[in-house]
């Protein structure tokens, strides 16, 4: 579905020229759940944004679906298969269109008929009433924005979703509920995810794989069972592992 | 007993339909601007002028243009309630009738100079590059002029009268409202939502009037509203110049002018007038106070 080889990222031209991807490669397969996990800053939001066209300065390989792409512009067809969810939901809706605008437009956008009964199934989807079609985004709480979010890329009917940190805005409780959401999603619609995350318990409950990055470079690639585990190959994954070990068990005691 | 339905209806958090949420919108946005009683004042002052405008044949006392040269320069008495000018005119009938040509003035030039402003401002932080460049250095260079200097420059050229009047106020205050927009559009442009869109295939026109206006022309109007008053001083300025509306017509600037000689000796006859700019100047200035609670984005509300 996804395949990514020798892909380097970067911003700005020399002297001040910043690497923020190197060499990095990995493949995702149909159906796959595939989690990019490391710390901030070590290019993980990068490699979705150069995926989807929003950065220009790539070179290597994107192949998505078997086909290449290149630069900044993106087909009619790649807008169709590739959607994104972004971390924060609250910069993600435009302050001034309702969410019935949003969608309808997104919808007319993608060529769709019939959009007033597949705005109300989008809604019901996930797991938002009538009631909400017509307000604007300071009218919804933070869960409820980013569930507008998940409709918006889920309107085009992609098959692969891109996930940046979905959840990392939002508090502990509306977490679990837009995780579980986007896990029943997946299994009715058969999507593909790549989810971008610095939360280990999270790429370990969402992912079926995942690459560990570091300072712009893949560490490694495993599968999630050895996460689950505890028994990373790489001293890099080890440590983070166990940094985010150390936390959890300092903050949940007994 | 309707009223309350009414009003339940319109702040619904969960609108039914289209229109109730547009209207509910709306509402809020009233609601805030009645609670800034100031701003209602300039509101209220800025309706009896449109009203004054609109009914001046049925108002005015006399006949602005009529003049009595007997009668010149009277004070404010029982038969002219604010005196007569140099001409043995009635200086209430010309204001009431110059309210006509202010109201021409100021919506004119409150309908060009933020629209080339904002198209000017929009497009050069949204392309960015070259377009940017060429775009934003036009604007230094009609920035670099002091404003009035450069109106009367091209109302020289142009010929005096109203319209080239308003004209050259148009094309001399659009450059702040281009550096407005740019600044706005350059926060603007790089937002998750536009990439969003992006993602979904807009075009770069749809996103810079779908997606950049909207946000754009909040401040802008809000801008418009507090420039108001420097533009209705400016074009008063033309007129007390001499290169705005041309005589008999009774502009207020030019209605100062007029009185200028007299100004020790008759202080009314420039005085009124200027009064009467000074009450709408300071009416738009209020207003523009009580429609930036409103619109602003960046206001209180989050």
């Amino acid at each position: 579905m996804l395949n990514i080889d020798h892909l380097d990222v970067w911003f700005g031209d020399p002297p001040e020229r910043v690497d923020a991807v190197k060499s990095a490669g990995f493949t995702v397969a149909q159906g796959e759940s595939f989690g990019l996990v490391g710390e901030s800053g070590s290019g993980k939001s990068t490699i979705l944004r150069a995926i989807t066209g929003l950065i220009g300065t790539w070179s290597g390989l994107i192949e998505v679906d078997g086909e290449k792409v290149s630069g900044q512009h993106r087909s009619r067809a790649f807008h169709k298969t590739v959607q994104m969810v972004f971390q924060d939901p609250y910069a993600s809706l435009h302050p001034r269109h309702s969410v019935d605008r949003v969608l309808s437009e997104t919808l007319h956008l993608q060529g769709m008929d019939q959009i007033d009964a597949r705005i109300t199934r989008l809604l019901d989807s996930v797991g938002l009433g009538k009631g909400f079609r017509f307000r604007y985004p300071h009218q919804l709480s933070g869960g409820q924005r980013q569930r507008v979010a998940i409709a918006r890329a889920l309107a085009a009917e992609p098959r692969l979703l891109l996930l940046d940190e979905p959840t990392s805005a939002l508090d502990v409780s509306v977490q679990a509920e837009i995780l579980n959401l986007l896990t029943d999603l997946r299994r009715e619609r058969g999507l593909t995810y790549v989810m971008v995350s610095h939360d280990l318990a999270v790429v370990a409950h969402m992912c079926d794989r995942l690459a560990v990055m570091r300072g712009g470079e893949i560490v490694e690639v495993m599968e999630a069972a050895r996460l689950r585990a505890g028994d990373p190959a790489s001293d890099y994954a080890r440590a983070l592992l166990a940094a985010s070990a150390g936390f959890a068990r300092e903050g949940a005691p007994g | 007993m309707t009223d309350i339905p009414t009003r339940e209806w319109l702040l619904s958090d969960a609108p039914q339909t289209r229109a109730q949420a547009r209207l509910g919108a709306i509402y809020q946005g009233w609601l805030t601007f009645r609670a800034n009683k100031l701003a209602m004042f300039g509101l209220i002052i800025l309706v009896l002028l449109l009203l004054m405008a609109i009914f001046a044949p049925w108002l005015a006392p006399k006949d602005p243009f009529a003049q009595d040269l007997a009668g010149r320069l009277k004070p404010p008495s029982a038969a002219n309630w604010l005196g007569t000018d140099a001409l043995g005119r009635d200086i209430l009938s010309r204001l009431i009738y110059g309210s006509r040509i202010t109201l021409f003035i100021v919506g004119t030039v409150a309908l060009v100079a933020p629209v080339i402003g904002l198209f000017v401002g929009t497009v050069a932080g949204f392309a960015g590059g070259w377009v940017d460049q060429v775009l934003m250095r036009i604007t230094d260079i009609f920035l670099a002029f002091p404003k009035l200097i450069l109106a009367l420059a091209f109302v020289a050229a142009l010929g005096p009268g109203i319209g080239n009047a308003v004209l050259a106020l148009a094309i001399t205050s659009w450059p702040p409202y281009a550096r407005l927009a740019r600044a706005e559009t350059l926060t603007i442009r790089n937002a998750d939502y536009i990439a969003a869109a992006r993602l979904q295939g807009a075009g770069p026109l749809r996103l810079l009037i779908g997606h950049v206006w909207p946000l754009c022309i909040s401040s802008m109007i809000v801008r418009v509203a507090l420039d108001m008053a420097g533009i209705i001083l400016s074009a008063a300025g033309l007129g007390f110049l001499g290169l705005g509306a041309q005589p008999p017509m009774p502009e207020w600037g030019a209605m100062i002018s007029d009185g200028r000689t007299y100004i020790l000796d008759f202080w009314w006859v420039a005085a009124m007038p200027g009064m009467a700019i000074f009450i709408v100047s300071l009416a738009f200035n209020l207003l523009g106070d009580g429609l930036r609670d409103v619109l602003d984005p960046k206001g209180a509300k989050e």
